[in-house]
């Protein structure tokens, strides 16, 4: 089969690109959101607990518990302040000018060398639940450190669970940046694909153009691709600033190979292609397509994907939702490719995943997209 | 292909087609077992008011819908069986033709060489002579959307016309079109049926154009109610039509009373006379027709086009409500004081002068109309009158009220019906009503009564809880005209009123406007509709924001009028006047 491109599908992919020279609001949507995006959230979006000030109430000061302190001290992302008493560090913490209350009781250098070990009592202020969680997760793994610390030199086994350091295995830095920045990418191509072409084939309805071109001899398949193709690139070219900043800009690692990055990005860029379509086949205005594009594919991608909120702790029923957004499986590949590496086992079931969903999102535009007004 | 024995002379064969949409839950049928045929050769017009079906049938010979049930047949092709081999045999122009308005004109051209595949050798040649037919030469750089309405309209022609098609669609292609360029579009569709053998097939809602056409098809809600040589339907009403004018009596007290009169079909202001259709068989004299009136007499016209439509849509239960004249006015209108003083009236934009040294005063009682193409200025001038619009500079004076100072004051005298007639859609006539006269501070006793005025007065009471959205065009625009009357305005603002409504609405929407003036409300009325300057006692013609012509419709018309044009009609005049404008550099 020889593939011959016609003249006219040469024609409306050329109009297509001067179109975009032409009208810089395309241009902006492809690459200056992703540019804003990308340090909005780079810079100013940070799931990161840093110089966290916890008061640190020692009811009966011992060797050990100094050691303790002193290493809480020299941790980043403390600012221990000593307290008097547990009924000032309530007060305190009432006041918020503290976010947590490390309670060393009593008994606490006895307990902690009988066998069993010593509990440390810990208050949080919940009114902001996700740092309080955050902060919870740092001063458990502080006391891990320091208890594994103290086992080393003594040679005593270490007592207490390891399951926190699993946290930090792929970004032994701590750094939500690292992990922000690639399921950022995902969002931005999600904007790039779907609400660009959503946008684009509505213009065309509203300025009654696409009503010339359908009673031209063009096929709709013609029309489909004219549409596709010079997208698909504007997309990618999108999908590399965001790399480039990723990687230089914001020294996130990338740790798999480019070119799986941009298989992966390529197949997923098909799925945001055909909701992009299919949404323009339903709303044949811009305010309505840009809309419906919103809703339906830019939050999704940006609640459900994973790239923010875990899916994991997702109840159930939302949690089986998310298997339709395609984003959550792009995310998953861009997170392994970025802070793992090429893990195939992640790699490939995702990557079927977002093969359906661009044959199914791709099939049903084509489907649903008639060259007839009716 | 081998021509369909049966459909082998016919260019488009169409054959018991019924199309309905689903509308808001609704079946709404738009075309009712349509049968008609289309000749080879010449222009065919599809003729009928907004709504009767005229896109839907383009767009079904188009292939752009598909029909619930019958067949249509384009040069033998049966377009539902494959609508790609007669989309590539035809060229269509939708009524909003898809110029790329981002693309240069020669752009906008490739692109449609691409799209019919013509051979890059022979685009030179057609491009010339296409560029010469539509005098875009000295454009072909320039971007689409910076052309103005008239070129665009002539570059979607010629978009359409990259490779010669065998059949020509255009829906409405002079809709919204300034005078003179409708006049150059027509030009170039005459070139095309004579010199390329072309078959066109046009539609308007401009009755005049059927006059050009070699043969018609006249629709009526989604049916076909006639077909033939437009000269020949004309000719059908000879000796029915008439000029009268009566010694005395004013015209709009006259064409009251001849509207009313059981003999007339219909009776429209033209100049300072009534242009009068009798009904079939009845006496043609002034004494049969209008017994009550003595002075007046008749002088036979020759008949329009628009006579025969009219009569053949009275056949089709399109029954015009009669309305009872209005009593005599008192006074005549000269004595009247000004209630509208415009003077050195200038808006700018930039250095952009949308409206340049207009100045004008409208009298009492007066209808007062603002002419001019899309662009003229109307609309600033008009925004400008209402308070919404600052102006630049110059003064303005609405009912005694500076609009500079008590914009608001002034507001409360003013009646105002805008283009899109501004009802909510989602509410009911009633609640339309109530909402608009509640706005304009009306309460109580007052605002029942007013209410019930507006239901009795403009028939609506039997619609009261119908959503204005589903209304009917010409009862949509009834309830605006109610709306803006509310509050018993001196002064009404009708912005484009009659756009879009069929020839029956707009005669029945003026008649209530002429009962208005006759009880002294001021009107001032914009229109790029020509004809309708015929009701206005005085009109001013704009073009680029300048006056071209004030003064009343005869004496416009009679600036125009030459040996070879002893009749000339409102259009030719105001063609005339912007052509003798545009060597002072006004129209480009």
């Amino acid at each position: 089969m020889s593939v011959r491109i016609s003249r006219r599908l040469r024609g409306l992919v050329h109009k297509e690109f001067v179109q975009i020279r032409r009208d810089p609001s395309s241009l902006a949507i492809a690459f200056l959101l992703p540019t804003l995006l990308l340090l909005l959230f780079g810079y100013g979006v940070s799931l990161d607990a840093h110089h966290v000030r916890v008061g640190v109430v020692v009811t009966q000061p011992t060797a050990e518990t100094a050691s303790f302190t002193s290493h809480l001290q020299h941790s980043p992302y403390f600012a221990p302040v000593a307290l008097p008493d547990i009924q000032a560090a309530e007060r305190a913490i009432g006041r918020r000018e503290i976010s947590a209350i490390l309670w060393l009781r009593e008994d606490f250098t006895r307990k902690l060398l009988a066998p069993g070990g010593a509990p440390i009592g810990v208050m949080l202020d919940g009114v902001d639940a996700n740092t309080a969680r955050i902060v919870e997760a740092y001063l458990q793994q502080t006391w891990q450190t320091w208890l594994a610390a103290r086992a080393a030199e003594s040679g005593a086994p270490i007592p207490g669970a390891l399951a926190v350091t699993s946290r930090v295995w792929f970004n032994p830095a701590v750094q939500s940046r690292d992990y922000l920045v690639p399921g950022l990418i995902a969002v931005i191509m999600t904007l790039t694909g779907a609400l660009l072409t959503a946008l684009v084939i509505a213009r065309e309805w509203e300025r009654g153009t696409l009503e010339a071109l359908m009673v031209t001899p063009v096929s709709l398949r013609e029309i489909i691709i004219s549409k596709l193709a010079p997208y698909f690139v504007l997309g990618m070219g999108g999908m590399a600033v965001s790399v480039a900043m990723a990687v230089w800009l914001f020294d996130v690692p990338l740790r798999g190979s480019f070119a799986v990055l941009v298989l992966a990005a390529s197949l997923f860029m098909g799925a945001a292609l055909g909701m992009g379509l299919l949404i323009s086949s339903v709303a044949r205005n811009q305010f309505v397509a840009g809309q419906i594009a919103i809703i339906v594919t830019f939050l999704p991608a940006f609640i459900l994907s994973g790239f923010i909120f875990d899916i994991g702790s997702m109840p159930e029923p939302i949690r089986l939702f998310t298997y339709l957004v395609a984003a959550r499986y792009f995310v998953a590949i861009l997170q392994s490719v970025f802070l793992a590496g090429d893990v195939w086992s992640v790699i490939l079931p995702n990557a079927a995943a977002l093969v359906v969903m661009a044959a199914i999102f791709l099939g049903l535009a084509r489907l649903v997209t008639r060259k007839r007004l009716d | 292909m081998a021509p369909n024995p049966e459909t082998g002379t016919a260019a488009i064969a169409i054959e018991a087609v019924v199309k309905r949409f689903r509308e808001r839950g609704r079946d709404v049928p738009a075309l009712k077992a349509l049968t008609a045929t289309v000749q080879r050769g010449g222009v065919t017009g599809l003729i009928g008011p907004d709504g009767a079906g005229k896109t839907t049938l383009m767009r079904l010979i188009a292939g752009l819908l598909r029909p619930d049930s019958g067949r249509i047949t384009v040069l033998g092709i049966d377009v539902r069986a494959d609508p790609l081999a007669v989309q590539g045999t035809i060229g269509y122009m939708p009524q909003r033709f898809g110029l790329y308005e981002d693309l240069t004109v020669r752009e906008n051209l490739d692109l449609y060489a691409d799209l019919h595949d013509v051979d890059p050798a022979g685009r030179p040649a057609r491009y010339a002579e296409l560029l010469h037919m539509t005098g875009l030469g000295p454009f072909t750089a320039r971007l689409a959307g910076k052309l103005s309405g008239g070129m665009k309209q002539k570059l979607g022609l010629a978009c359409t016309l990259v490779r010669a098609p065998a059949l020509l669609l255009l829906d409405e292609p002079t809709v919204g079109v300034d005078p003179v360029s409708r006049r150059e579009l027509w030009q170039i569709i005459d070139t095309l049926t004579r010199t390329e053998g072309m078959t066109v097939l046009l539609s308007t809602a401009y009755l005049d154009e059927a006059e050009r056409c070699r043969s018609v098809l006249l629709m009526h809600e989604g049916q076909l109610v006639g077909d033939g040589d437009p000269k020949q339907r004309t000719e059908t009403m000879r000796g029915r039509s008439f000029h009268v004018d009566a010694e005395g009596t004013g015209r709009r007290r006259l064409q009251a009373l001849l509207a009313a009169a059981p003999g007339v079909l219909d009776a429209v202001i033209q100049g300072s006379r009534v242009r009068i259709v009798t009904r079939p068989g009845a006496a043609a004299t002034a004494a049969a027709l209008l017994p009550t009136l003595p002075g007046a007499h008749l002088v036979a016209v020759p008949p329009r086009f628009e006579d025969s439509f009219i009569d053949l849509l009275s056949e089709h239960g399109a029954a015009q409500t009669k309305l009872a004249a209005p009593p005599p006015s008192v006074g005549t209108a000269k004595d009247e004081p000004d209630e509208i003083v415009v003077d050195g009236l200038t808006r700018r934009f930039g250095d952009f002068y949308a409206v340049k040294d207009v100045s004008f005063r409208v009298r009492r009682g007066e209808i007062f109309g603002l002419l001019g193409a899309n662009g003229a200025g109307k609309s600033t001038t008009f925004r400008m009158l209402c308070g919404l619009l600052p102006p630049s500079a110059g003064t303005l004076r609405v009912a005694g009220v500076d609009l500079r100072v008590a914009a608001a004051a002034a507001r409360a005298r003013i009646g105002y019906m805008a283009q899109r007639f501004s009802l909510y859609g989602d509410l009911s006539v009633m609640q339309n009503l109530r909402f608009i006269s509640a706005a304009y501070g009306l309460s109580g006793q007052r605002q029942r009564e007013r209410i019930g005025w507006a239901l009795e007065e403009f028939e609506l009471a039997g619609l009261a809880d119908a959503t204005s959205r589903d209304l009917p065009l010409g009862y949509k625009q009834r309830l605006a005209l109610a709306a803006a009357l509310m509050h018993a305005p001196d002064i009404l603002f009708l912005d484009e009123p009659t756009s879009g409504v069929d020839p029956l609405a707009r005669r029945e929407f003026w008649r209530r406007i002429n009962g208005l003036a006759e009880a002294g409300v001021t009107v001032l009325v914009t229109t790029h509709f020509m004809e309708e300057a015929e009701y206005c006692d005085r009109l001013l013609i704009m073009a680029q924001g300048q006056v071209l012509a004030e003064g009343s419709s005869d004496s416009v018309k009679a600036r125009a009028r030459s040996a070879t044009l002893p009749e000339p009609s409102m259009e030719d005049a105001f063609i005339a006047l912007v052509e003798a404008a545009a060597p002072r550099g006004i129209a480009a």
